[in-house]
């Protein structure tokens, strides 16, 4: 696996660790934050830094080397 | 005038000019089969992106979502979680599926099974589950439009006489229009799902509040329980939300009208792109719990909690108003409905009667049996709306733990250069066995595990030891993988 393939793949982990997997560490009312329950703060939050993330791997780009490389080895 | 003469005419009004645009937009092109089902594959970022923000805010966010914030609290949140995640899964996959597509000229889910596995048995499979799973996620757009007109007509009209009407309108506008119609119905739908939702989210809040902070200050002090996981429920705690936000967002692209929608698009690139800003849109979500939170202490008691949305627009704002979120919801319904439809009708048609049973049916053949089936679904999903007592979230998680199992296929077939037709076939029909067995044996959640994902985990399981033990001889996965890379 190369860099670019190794970083998309840690870009889109994250949004995955930070909204999924890691629930039972932010799902509580307290602080609230702006108003709201603190679970609810942290999702929202998450929306943009996930579409930033997603932008930083379209940005890395790696299918377009991808493409030529996977067909190679598939001859 | 009478309060819901008002409410129910801004409503009728709302409705007619969405399908006036629909029909005029459908009459500028002349219509064949690619143009009714995919638009002719040209439409830019912008209009796929309508498209498809056209099929995400359904009536299950617009009622369901202030509906479960309402009766079940903390659980509630998967949503925002499930409808950012989804596209992330979707910048990887939907790309490929494009390129797929445009090299062999597919239309559908099962047409790309077809070309992946070159089994048509199991391309038939896949065009039938996907049907019968679109009936419940159909059965959820004609409720959510029945409430509309019930709470709109001051309960003048009763649930089965509105969700007669919702039939008439939605079956009325599909057969006048196609996918392109849609499209620009969406731009109508999607401005005024906004106002909308900005006005109520914020302003519910503040009318009886003061503004969300003292909204949420006042449930702390009553309601702290209900305001995280597991909330109102006794199950769904942290094991379910983890398992429920990964069914659904590895499925969401797995709906057939999702799925169909991404042959529509111009470019590979437009999808990508589009995976990067579609979770942007997920951010007026939570405006929708806000008022399904207010509803929690402003109107208590509710038998049904998808109720609560339009029961608190009717006490809070003038019957204008009423019927403008009325209208708003009233596309918010009809729209999805119709691209439900519309995928329903095309892959019974197309790729079950036509590649099981009769292969020599014309072109126009398949598309005046889709018109047919397009009246069959719709009565069917009508039948269960009237019958049904299902909530509006808990009718979509049913689909999704039917349309997710075909995951799997769609990733090893893109991915799994070992994958076997036998494999599939095998892991498909575990997964929705389970699955549908658990759902109606009661089993959700399944030892705290969304009952779906489970079967999910088995149905992946299954597929890739029964490839192994069998022979891909007949696979053409290896063609569609070469297509995919380029």
């Amino acid at each position: 696996m190369n860099a670019k393939r190794l970083l998309s793949l840690i870009l889109t982990a994250v949004p995955f660790v930070a909204i999924c997997f890691s629930v039972p560490l932010w799902d509580r009312v307290y602080p609230l934050v702006f108003g709201l329950p603190f679970n609810l703060f942290w999702l929202v939050a998450w929306i943009p830094l996930t579409s930033l993330c997603m932008w930083g791997v379209y940005r890395v780009g790696s299918w377009k080397d991808a493409g030529s490389s996977g067909k190679e080895s598939a001859r | 005038m009478k309060p819901h003469v008002i409410a129910l005419s801004i409503i009728g009004a709302i409705v007619l000019t969405g399908a006036i645009i629909g029909i005029y937009s459908g009459f500028r092109r002349q219509m064949n089969l690619e143009q009714w089902a995919v638009g002719g594959r040209g439409f830019g970022l912008i209009l796929i992106w309508l498209l498809m923000a056209g099929e995400v805010y359904t009536t299950f966010a617009f009622l369901g979502a202030s509906g479960w914030a309402y009766s079940r609290g903390g659980p509630t949140l998967y949503i925002v979680a499930y409808l950012t995640l989804c596209y992330a899964v979707s910048f990887f996959i939907l790309p490929k599926i494009w390129e797929v597509g445009r090299e062999h000229g597919l239309h559908t889910q099962s047409d790309f099974f077809l070309q992946c596995y070159g089994n048509k048995y199991l391309a038939g499979l896949v065009a039938i589950l996907g049907v019968l799973f679109i009936i419940p996620y159909l059965q959820l757009q004609l409720t959510g439009l029945g409430i509309i007109v019930q709470v709109a007509s001051f309960d003048g009209i009763s649930r089965a006489a509105a969700i007669l009407i919702a039939f008439a309108v939605v079956a009325g506008f599909v057969l006048s229009s196609g996918i392109r119609a849609v499209a620009w119905v969406s731009v109508l739908k999607d401005s005024l799902m906004l106002i909308a939702a900005f006005s109520i989210g914020i302003g519910v809040p503040y009318h009886y509040f003061g503004g969300i902070r003292p909204m949420f200050q006042a449930l702390t002090q009553t309601h702290l329980q209900h305001l995280t996981m597991p909330g109102s429920t006794a199950t769904m705690g942290h094991s379910w939300f983890i398992s429920t936000v990964l069914l659904t967002s590895l499925g969401f692209y797995m709906w057939p009208h999702a799925f169909g929608s991404v042959f529509s698009a111009k470019s590979g690139d437009t999808l990508r792109r589009n995976a990067v800003i579609m979770p942007l849109y997920t951010i007026t979500l939570p405006l929708l719990f806000f008022v399904g939170f207010a509803a929690i202490l402003v109107a208590p008691g509710l038998k049904n909690g998808d109720m609560a949305l339009l029961t608190v627009v009717r006490s809070t704002f003038p019957p204008w108003f009423l019927g403008l979120v009325g209208g708003a919801g009233a596309l918010t319904a009809m729209v999805p409905a119709a691209i439900l439809i519309l995928s329903a009708g095309t892959l019974f048609a197309k790729n079950f009667v036509r590649l099981l049973f009769l292969p020599t049916m014309s072109d126009d053949a398949v598309a005046r049996l889709a018109k047919i089936m397009v009246v069959v679904v719709t009565a069917l999903a009508m039948y269960f709306a009237i019958y049904s007592s299902s909530t509006l979230v808990g009718l979509l998680l049913f689909g999704y733990a039917g349309v997710t199992q075909f995951f799997p296929g769609v990733l090893f077939g893109l991915f799994w250069k070992r994958v076997t037709t036998v494999g599939v076939f095998a892991g498909l029909l575990v997964g929705v066995g389970l699955g549908m067995w658990l759902f109606f044996t009661k089993h959700d959640p399944y030892y705290g595990w969304n009952p779906g994902f489970v079967a999910l985990c088995l149905n992946t399981a299954v597929t890739a030891i029964v490839s192994l033990a069998t022979s891909a001889k007949q696979n053409t996965v290896g063609e569609v993988m070469a297509a995919a890379a380029d």
